[in-house]
């Protein structure tokens, strides 16, 4: 194994990360307030305003798309091009393909989040992007990969750490799923509307294989690979066992890309497809929490880490919630629970566990190690970053709580017969009782933006004092040459 | 002469055949890993590869434990 070098700010090109990191932030406190924002219309719909561009339904694929796309996806890259070029001990491949990845992807977030609120979508599932914006995005991503794939070619470390292999199996598999999912006939040269090539029980198949997948590489696999480097250089310690995440890895990639007919239980589609996808869908379980437990085990023999170091806190928390949300989506794959669970809002909050818990929690605490080191300074308040762990995990419980109550509810309700075989609820009587953990969903998500903001301050205020300090040390070098 | 690549696209089969396939390869990948003593300590020390890629550590220094300026008020 070659021996790294001591890496330095000249050696790697660290002005892209940062410039993805920033509009991670910016994206991410967008998307999370527009979230909460949407949240508050289903409680109080008067909040609608009867203005279409902001009614709920133009506004849900902007909160998706800006914390998915824009938070989610403009950290994986700052961190991808972070861990590439740390672990393979090269400089990116090149600089104006980064800074392409770079205007290419901001412009496909915001062009969709502007287009949703005009009512342009695609009516797909986190590919709402209309045509000519998915062109973009494959444009963008085409790029990237090459960009990816040629630093680690270049590389001067033998091996590829684990974490590369996370994100080329990310960024592989996300082409694939982007281009057959958005093969759609365009209206017109000069129209943004279009049409899907498949149709019927195909075209459902086709938006779930895509669909799931995006969960499993997107906002999955590529956050392993985030979590397999940033937890052992947090803890200070190497990875609990490297051979369990190589498992890891590839019973990810065998498992993943059959379970998503699983959102297609009960439905026109073939039994056999459901089946299947719900048989692999408990299966997913065994390597799930293998590295679950691989990644908390980093810590055995250094617990007391998670008393002084809140960033490890992050870092540990969105494993667990990674082990929880990866024990409940199995669950609910299952026919028998999915009856109850499925058009509920229980799904929505299995979503937010995963998300918020682990997509989010482990880009914080991602964040919090690498976002200094970029700037060669120290975080501007320690407190800070309990106070916005605090604020996040309660935010966290009062959503999941609240969608655990309102989806099983709701689900019996909808289920409920009386002895003539007539429905016990009318459905407005469901949507009445909805109203209170719909408050209290919302209020979950005001804890869980707070603490964004409070992160956002704190990153602002770092960098602010990275240029303070640079400022100042130009300063004496200066003096210290008129003297000499 | 093609005859027999229609087998792989039947259901029935082509099922069978990705199953024997994926399972396979799987088992194969956890032999390679966890047999012999050299290369599974050859494995286990690419995880210390994070760790090589330091420089001087401003956060660890005053990390956690210590209060920055911007605590003391």
């Amino acid at each position: 194994m070659g021996q790294a070098g001591t890496g330095s700010i000249q050696q790697y090109n660290y002005d892209i990360i940062k410039k993805f990191a920033v509009m991670a932030l910016v994206w991410g406190l967008l998307g999370m307030a527009t979230g909460v924002y949407i949240a508050s219309e289903l409680a109080w719909p008067f909040l609608n305003f009867d203005i279409p561009q902001i009614t709920f339904g133009r506004l849900r694929p902007v909160h998706t798309t800006l914390v998915i796309f824009g938070f989610g996806g403009s950290a994986l890259f700052a961190t991808s091009y972070y861990v590439v070029q740390r672990t393979c001990q090269t400089r990116l491949y090149s600089d104006w393909m980064a800074v392409f990845t770079f205007w290419g992807w901001q412009a496909a977030v915001a062009l969709g989040a502007v287009s949703y609120m005009f009512g342009y979508t695609q009516s797909r599932e986190y590919a709402e992007f209309e045509w000519p914006i998915d062109l973009i995005i494959l444009v963008t991503w085409v790029v990237y990969f090459t960009l990816y794939i040629q630093t680690i070619r270049r590389r001067s470390q033998p091996h590829i750490y684990v974490a590369n292999w996370f994100y080329i199996a990310f960024i592989l598999v996300i082409a694939l799923l982007h281009i057959f999912n958005n093969l759609a006939v365009p209206v017109g040269l000069f129209s943004m509307k279009s049409y899907s090539l498949f149709s019927g029980v195909q075209d459902a198949m086709t938006q779930w294989w895509y669909g799931h997948n995006a969960v499993g590489f997107f906002l999955t696999a590529a956050f392993l690979g985030m979590m397999y480097y940033f937890v052992p250089k947090q803890a200070g310690r190497p990875v609990y066992s490297y051979r369990l995440s190589i498992v890891h890895f590839w019973a990810l990639a065998f498992l993943y890309m059959w379970v998503g007919a699983h959102h297609l239980h009960w439905t026109a589609l073939p039994d056999w497809t459901s089946t299947l996808a719900a048989t692999f869908s408990i299966m997913l379980l065994l390597p799930s929490w293998g590295g679950m437990i691989n990644g908390i085990m980093t810590l055995s023999g250094a617990w007391e880490k998670l008393r002084t170091d809140p960033i490890m806190l992050f870092l540990i928390t969105s494993l667990s919630f990674y082990g929880m949300s990866t024990f409940e989506g199995p669950l609910m794959s299952l026919k028998s629970v999915n009856a109850l669970s499925h058009y509920t809002d229980w799904t929505i909050g299995h979503v937010h566990s995963g998300a918020l818990g682990w997509v989010a929690m482990v880009t914080f605490g991602s964040f919090y190690h690498m976002v200094p080191r970029l700037y060669d300074t120290r975080i501007y308040s320690t407190r800070l970053i309990y106070l916005h762990f605090w604020l996040a995990t309660i935010g966290i419980v009062l959503y999941i709580t609240s969608m655990w109550v309102a989806g099983i509810v709701q689900g019996l309700m909808l289920r409920s017969f009386d002895d003539y075989g007539n429905l016990s609820y009318t459905f407005v009587e469901s949507v009445a009782f909805l109203h209170k953990p719909y408050v209290w969903r919302a209020l979950g998500g005001l804890f869980f933006v707070s603490g964004v903001a409070v992160m956002v301050f704190n990153m602002f205020m770092t960098i602010r004092r990275s240029r303070s300090e640079a400022a100042e040390l130009e300063a004496r070098i200066a003096a210290k040459m008129a003297r000499a | 002469m093609t005859d027999w690549l229609l087998w792989f696209t039947r259901f029935e089969n082509s099922k069978v055949v990705a199953l024997l396939l994926f399972f396979t390869t799987f088992c194969a990948i956890l032999v390679y890993l966890y047999t012999g003593r050299k290369r599974a300590e050859r494995l286990e020390s690419y995880k210390y590869m994070p760790l090589q890629d330091d420089e001087p550590d401003l956060n660890a220094e005053h990390g956690g434990e210590k209060e920055n300026e911007s605590d003391k008020n």
